[in-house]
């Protein structure tokens, strides 16, 4: 199936946007929602600054899911949802826009990505602590196998695992204890539901809660990850089948072939994407692609490919098409898709693979001994942030070879690139406030007492310690009496508690020694001298962006330099920022953006800075475009670095060198405070 | 920054006269100066102590400084999120010190506990700060006591937060009015520190996740009988879940504040006064040191006969000058 990632700033655009895709062909749905609906805030809410409509569409409450969906019909539809904390929620308005159509949730089909465990360790869009989350799961895969059986309620993902560092060991075995969690939860949640009402014998029962869970064992698919180390990577789909499979027939006693089958589809890899000569991208991305689908045996149901310029920016419809035509060179000119398996019987292979399976299992031991992977958390993402590093210490030293980047960089002027940043999406800031109004209207429109009724009887459900009541009944009622996003999550925030996933970096090993990191050092040590403290540097993530790979490896480096670092993870507010910046005294912010909010969130924070009588210079890192450059500095951004400042040690030798240099710089928060009220 | 802007000595003296007006936006200013090891700075340091030492004040300073300790995954940060809830709900301004063990090898530290503690970061009652770990084994920084005294001029109640058990009560006693140990459902180490005499009988001893039941009721009772078995009658045990709804906190607060109004504050500081100053001394001057005095006995004499109003940084003095200068 061939669909296109698609959703931007309103339900109705989005909407005339898949009805055009419709007419031409597509046969599925792909919702790409903002990041204030993945993690349950609305769009009036604080932390939503910037993201409205951002990433993907905004929804609100069942009025905009109708709108998303108007003249759709759902009964036919396959709609596959990237959202996981508010699956619940986006799968009950799903629900309750088929009923406005007529449509019996029995019908409908689709995905929700609804994997919280990744949002954890990589992609940080949770809204609640690990077990609520959890439970939350298992209710949707318990309601839905009964109630709307041919919805995919969860898709389990590791994807996101590489992206954040994880070495093919760490993806397979990560994403395998990922997948006992859910399914361990899930099992616990079915058979309860059948040993209510004496009815029926308990021998029944058993069999009957046996097969639901053999077919929600078979419902269950993966979304993976392949880098440009193809040959290693298809034996990591091999030994991810191999394990599926087992874990399949010996812990949840399925014994039906089909539902045995590891499903996955694939996005290849963007962290090895480089913004030097991005061009190169497109022979990686090829490559990839060769991963998995090289041999039949371990091939992927469905591809998504990036695009060439993705380290850049947000690619357009072009940049989009260039990497639709490599899959279809791939299928369709290349003799690929018409042999057997083509590693079957292969010495070398089986070696490979055999070989991640042993590191898989002795990792899956760890998780396991930890407690499980709700309880592996802190684990799972120190050892991640740990990989990262590595990988990252291996590209800077030249161990590890990126081609324009780290080696062969000298390059002609590019052609492709001249004009490939003027012509990157921006989403009309008009959006948001738009959004915000039409958000207040319906709230004035509503029956406020039938959906503060709905949420107290969600709230209630939620607290009730046995766990007895299914949360999505609930939460579809709440839905139907039109509850916004926002108020939906809120009300179980209050009662779950709100949450931040462990950092990793307090996790992370300290580096191995070498040279440039002495000399750092040395440096670092000549500033604390200079200054009377040492180094205070603030690693802030504002927003609702969850990708802090590039934070927490400045943070990591940082701390490995000889400085005090304060980094306290993702979405925080700019009043939070300029809070921690005050009062902890910090020399430097560092800020880290890849949403695309950088133009709103960093004057946002400055401004909150400076009120709060901070003089500390401010640096920017994230996916920046080079006209959006001179904005920042204008703001007041002392540096701005972008994926293409991969040599970390070199930022750090910057911010020495901006602390030992800028007079108003080092008592940070003194200036402002020390003669009058700051 | 350039020598003209350092802080001087008039700048330390108006930030502890800001502190001892109560004036709260004064901490990060002050907590900057006091952790810098720049001459000028120490001197203006101790301008700064000097406005809010008990002469300046005439008495002791009016903050409560509360000792929170406890092995990591207690649920310190919860519990201390709880409770500053409550301290506010109450009208009362918090500072806490975050002591970061992990600074105490070489190299930097990060600091990232803040984050766990829940608060409205608009909110100018509330200030908290990650301080490193003392460089000398058994006693907090020196920073960080300077901080604890200074900002209990100004915030009505003090925490300093330490992770472990064992060490750190001692440590965080020579500091804190009260101390709070904070231990888990089932954690029988603690009990054994207890029995052993490894661990200090803390001033009040906290349980958390008390929703766990069974084990939390156990394992109240079971520190309730050591605590007795030890003759220690006055150690509160307070059971408390910081998971909504929340229990126990107001007992906790309770609790504290019991503690408070039941020992001798001003025997206490004066007490701990005197020890850090002669840590702070032998620290500085070492064994010779002590040598030049008669030894830590005829020290700790000298130092029972010094003006009970004199702050840490006088009291060295005094025995620099009983020394001769040494």
């Amino acid at each position: 199936m061939m669909r296109t990632y698609a959703g931007h700033s309103t339900a109705k655009a989005s909407n005339e946007l898949y009805r055009r895709n419709l007419a031409k062909g597509q046969t599925g749905l792909s919702v790409a929602f903002d990041l204030p609906t993945q993690t349950g805030y609305d769009p009036d809410d604080e932390l939503a600054r910037g993201e409205v409509g951002k990433v993907g569409v905004p929804i609100s409450h069942r009025g905009d899911m109708a709108a998303l969906m108007d003249g759709i019909p759902l009964d036919e539809m396959n709609t596959s949802m990237t959202i996981n904390a508010t699956a619940a929620w986006l799968l009950a308005l799903y629900v309750v826009a088929a009923e406005d159509q007529g449509v019996s949730q029995q019908a409908l089909q689709g995905t929700t990505q609804n994997d919280i465990i990744k949002e954890f360790l990589a992609r940080g869009t949770y809204a609640f602590p690990p077990a609520a989350s959890m439970r939350l799961i298992a209710d949707m895969i318990a309601y839905t196998v009964e109630h709307v059986p041919k919805w995919n309620p969860i898709n389990i993902c590791s994807y996101h695992l590489q992206e954040a560092g994880a070495t093919p060991v760490q993806e397979i075995a990560y994403a395998m204890s990922n997948a006992i969690a859910v399914l361990d939860a899930a099992r616990e949640r079915v058979q309860a539901a059948h040993s209510e009402g004496g009815a029926q014998s308990n021998g029944k029962q058993e069999a009957d809660a046996q097969e639901l869970m053999e077919q929600v064992f078979g419902r269950i698919s993966f979304f993976v990850n392949a880098g440009v180390r193809f040959v290693e990577e298809h034996a990591k789909l091999r030994a991810m089948s191999v394990l599926w499979e087992e874990l399949g027939r010996e812990r949840y006693g399925v014994r039906e072939p089909r539902r045995l089958r590891f499903r996955y589809g694939v996005q290849v890899n963007s962290l090895g994407l480089t913004e030097a000569q991005p061009e190169n991208n497109v022979q990686r991305i090829v490559l990839e692609a060769l991963a998995v689908t090289l041999g039949r045996d371990a091939r992927a149901r469905a591809i998504q490919l990036p695009a060439w310029n993705e380290a850049l920016g947000l690619p357009r419809p072009w940049d989009q098409q260039w990497s639709l035509r490599i899959q279809q060179v791939l299928a369709y000119e290349t003799d690929l898709l018409e042999y057997p398996d083509i590693f079957e019987g292969s010495i070398v292979m089986d070696g490979l693979v055999s070989e991640l399976l042993d590191g898989a299992r002795a990792e899956m031991a760890v998780v396991a001994e930890h407690g499980g992977a709700v309880e592996a958390v802190a684990y799972m993402k120190g050892a991640l942030v740990d990989s990262h590093r590595e990988r990252i210490r291996r590209i800077e030293s030249g161990e590890q070879v990126v081609v324009g980047q780290n080696r062969y960089s000298e390059s002609e002027d590019s052609p492709l690139t001249a004009d490939a940043e003027g012509g990157i999406l921006v989403v009309d800031p008009a959006v948001e406030a738009e959004q915000v109004a039409a958000l207040r209207q319906w709230r004035s429109q509503r029956d406020q007492a039938a959906v503060e009724q709905a949420l107290d009887e969600l709230a209630a459900a939620a607290a009730d310690e046995s766990a007895s009541q299914n949360l999505m009944v609930a939460t579809i009622a709440a839905a139907r009496a039109g509850a916004t996003t926002g108020e939906w999550a809120g009300t179980l925030r209050k009662v779950f508690g709100s949450y931040r996933a462990p950092t990793g970096v307090g996790e992370a090993a300290a580096a191995p020694a070498d040279a440039d990191l002495d000399e750092l050092r040395g440096q670092v040590a000549r500033l604390q001298e200079k200054l009377g403290r040492r180094p205070k540097i603030l690693v802030g993530k504002p927003g609702l962006d969850g990708h802090s790979n590039g934070a927490e490896q400045i943070a990591v480096r940082a701390r490995d330099a000889g400085m005090d670092v304060v980094y306290e993870g993702i979405r925080l507010t700019p009043a939070q920022i300029a809070a921690s910046a005050l009062q902890e005294g910090v020399h430097v912010i560092g800020l880290s953006i890849l949403s695309g909010s950088h133009r709103e969130l960093i004057p946002a924070v400055i401004d909150a800075l400076r009120q709060a009588g901070v003089q500390a210079p401010v640096i920017v890192g994230g996916i920046i475009p080079e006209q959006d450059v001179a904005a920042l500095r204008e703001a007041g951004v002392a540096a701005v670095y972008t994926p293409k400042d991969f040599d970390i040690t070199r930022i750090m030798q910057d911010i020495v060198e901006l602390l030992g240099t800028d007079g108003r710089v080092p008592v940070a928060g003194t200036g402002a405070s020390v003669n009058g009220s700051a | 920054m350039s020598e003209a802007s350092r802080p001087q000595a008039g700048v330390g003296a108006a930030l502890g006269a800001r502190l001892r007006d109560a004036d709260v936006s004064a901490a990060p200013a002050a907590l900057n100066l006091l952790e810098s090891t720049t001459a000028e700075d120490r001197q203006a340091a101790a301008a700064l102590l000097a406005q809010v030492a008990p002469a300046a004040l005439g008495g002791e300073a009016p903050g409560h400084v509360i000792g929170v300790t406890g092995p990591p995954g207690a649920g310190k940060s919860t519990l201390l999120s709880a409770l500053l809830r409550a301290w506010r709900a109450d009208g009362q301004s918090v500072a806490m010190l975050a002591v970061d063990p992990s600074s105490r090898r070489s190299g930097g530290a990060l600091l990232g506990d803040r984050a766990r503690i829940d608060f409205d970061p608009l909110d100018r009652d509330v200030f908290i700060r990650s301080t490193s770990a003392g460089e000398r084994l058994g006693g907090l920084a020196w920073a960080t006591r300077a901080a604890a005294h200074a900002l209990a001029a100004a915030f009505d109640v003090v925490v300093i937060e330490t992770v472990g058990v064992g060490q750190a009560e001692t440590e965080v006693a020579d500091v804190a009015d009260t101390v709070a140990v904070v231990v888990q459902p089932g954690s029988g180490d603690v009990l054994q520190f207890l029995k052993s005499g490894i661990m200090e009988i803390p001033d009040v001893l906290v349980i958390t996740k008390a929703d766990l039941g069974q084990i939390a009721t156990r394992t109240r009772r079971d520190v309730s009988a050591a605590l007795r078995s030890l003759g220690s009658s006055s150690t509160s045990v307070v059971a408390v879940s910081s998971l909504a709804p929340p229990q126990g906190i107001d007992a906790l607060v309770a609790a504290l504040r019991a503690h408070r109004a039941s020992s001798d504050v001003g025997e206490r500081r004066l007490r701990a006064r005197r020890a850090n100053a002669l840590a702070d001394y032998t620290h500085e001057h070492g064994e010779h040191g002590l040598r030049a005095l008669g030894g830590r006995h005829a020290a700790q004499q000298l130092l029972a006969a010094q003006d009970p109003q004199l702050d840490t940084a006088a009291l060295v003095t005094a025995l620099e000058r009983a020394a001769g200068g040494a």
